[in-house]
């Protein structure tokens, strides 16, 4: 069994579908960052068999969590401050995205106007469907924004 | 400030509204020939478009305005890679009001973003076309009397046709309105419209590849052309673009009192010896284009003309 250590302050993502914390550190633009992170992989879980769980020391106010319920919404958020979960975060889908994921649509502005913000707004909740904001194109595959 | 990106804008009192004025114009052109006195309409086309685009500098002309604008990528700075944000800033400084077209989707809304007057979206790539949606509406509406209880035919290139997409977002809003989509199997609806729109909002239609079997059924009857460029593949397009031809016999089959509307330009898809039954409305759509284009230019100018047609000031 392998043993992280405790953080003080920040995040725990549990529940990640295993072998998806990679790019999930990026979707956050944990990379981006000199925050320490520990990233677990296929860790033993009773609900989901094997799952991931990312674990960032950082001030909890300052990361983007909007993207993870885009992402999978499974995911579990606890916050930490003085080494105690103070608050479990309950993912929702994001009204809107930005510059998480791209539009392939070639008849897109943006496919042109590479300096334009790439959005997308959630059209249906309820069969979680996204659209770009600009050509209305649907969302259907994971090209991410680089 | 307001823009037009798309016909579901406006919401249907508004919509009623814009059309009501425009209907005013069209009995009363005298009242509104000076009402855009001073104003300059900047026609911003980034691929060809004749009609569009005269009709839109037609609109300014009988309001009393003038216009200035360009009618290809070539003749812009686009052509040296000026951004459409960049273009629209300056565009601001030299007119009140712009209409754009633009060979990719969503530039006129990137445009609105970043001007500081009112971009309306003349066309979009495979987008949005909402004037000639307002066009639409305002041909049915006025030959018609309503825009609900309605049985609407849409025929010919319903996949890439965007004027039948936008049209059927707008009709749905009004009550008692059924579509039969006529179409061959390459050319149907695509299914998010079948799904998301029609479905969802439990409008009841039906799909069709003979015009004949539809034809007695219909209060209107909206026919599209097939477009050449849509098509990755010319023998496709052979094939494809006669698939429907509107002729005397076909509109035998048909109500005496219904309409026959396109978006023009047609090729095959109507014969020219329908043109003198009474029921084909085509042309006149085309000059409901002007007066709908000059009702969208005073509302989006907030311009108030006096003695409007309810005998109130109207605001526009």
């Amino acid at each position: 069994m392998l043993n992280v250590g405790r953080i003080s302050e920040g995040y725990v993502l549990d529940h990640i579908r295993a072998g998806a914390s990679l790019s999930l550190y990026r979707d956050l633009h944990l990379d981006e960052t000199d925050y320490p992170v520990a990233i677990i992989r296929n860790a033993r879980s009773s609900k989901m068999g094997a799952k991931d769980i990312l674990k960032v020391e950082c001030d909890p106010n300052t990361l983007d969590l909007d993207v993870l319920g885009f992402i999978d919404h499974n995911i579990t958020v606890n916050i930490i401050k003085g080494g105690e979960i103070v608050e479990k975060k309950e993912l929702k889908l994001p009204k809107e995205i930005k510059n998480v994921i791209q539009c392939r649509n070639p008849r897109c502005i943006t496919s042109i106007e590479q300096e334009l913000d790439q959005i997308f707004v959630l059209t249906d909740p309820e069969k979680e469907i996204y659209r770009c904001k600009y050509c209305e194109a649907k969302y259907k595959g994971r090209k991410r924004v680089k | 400030m307001r823009h037009l990106m798309s016909p579901l804008d406006f919401s249907v009192a508004e919509l009623d509204g814009l059309l009501e004025l425009a209907s005013d114009i069209e009995k009363h052109p005298q009242k509104y020939a000076h009402a855009c006195g001073g104003k300059k309409l900047a026609t911003c086309f980034y691929e060809p478009s004749t009609r569009t685009r005269l009709s839109f500098e037609s609109a300014m002309l009988s309001l009393g305005g003038s216009v200035l604008g360009f009618s290809s990528a070539d003749s812009s700075s686009a052509s040296k890679g000026e951004s459409v944000s960049d273009t629209i800033r300056v565009i601001s400084c030299y007119a009140d009001i712009c209409a754009m077209r633009h060979p990719k989707e969503g530039a006129p809304l990137v445009a609105s973003q970043k001007s500081t007057i009112p971009v309306i979206n003349a066309g979009d790539g495979g987008h949005q076309h909402p004037t000639q949606t307002l066009t639409d509406l305002m041909t049915i509406r006025s030959l018609k009397g309503q825009l609900g209880d309605l049985t609407i035919g849409l025929c010919g290139d319903l996949k890439f046709g965007r004027t039948v997409h936008s049209l059927i977002h707008a009709l749905i809003r009004y009550p008692n309105i059924r579509f039969v989509l006529i179409s061959p199997e390459e050319l149907r609806v695509p299914s998010y419209i079948r799904e998301e729109v029609l479905q969802n909002n439990n409008i009841p239609f039906q799909e069709v590849e003979r015009l004949e079997d539809a034809m007695s059924q219909l209060d209107i009857l909206y026919m599209t052309r097939v477009q050449r460029e849509r098509f990755f593949n010319e023998e496709d397009y052979v094939r494809m673009k006669d698939f429907y031809i509107l002729d005397k016999q076909k509109m035998s089959l048909a109500k005496e009192d219904m309409l026959v509307l396109h978006p023009l330009p047609r090729v095959n898809e109507i014969s020219v010896e329908v043109d003198d039954d009474p029921r084909a409305a085509y042309f006149r759509q085309a000059r409901y284009g002007v007066y709908v284009r000059m009702a969208l230019i005073l509302t989006l100018l907030e311009i108030t003309v006096s003695d409007a047609p309810d005998g109130k000031e109207q605001s526009c």
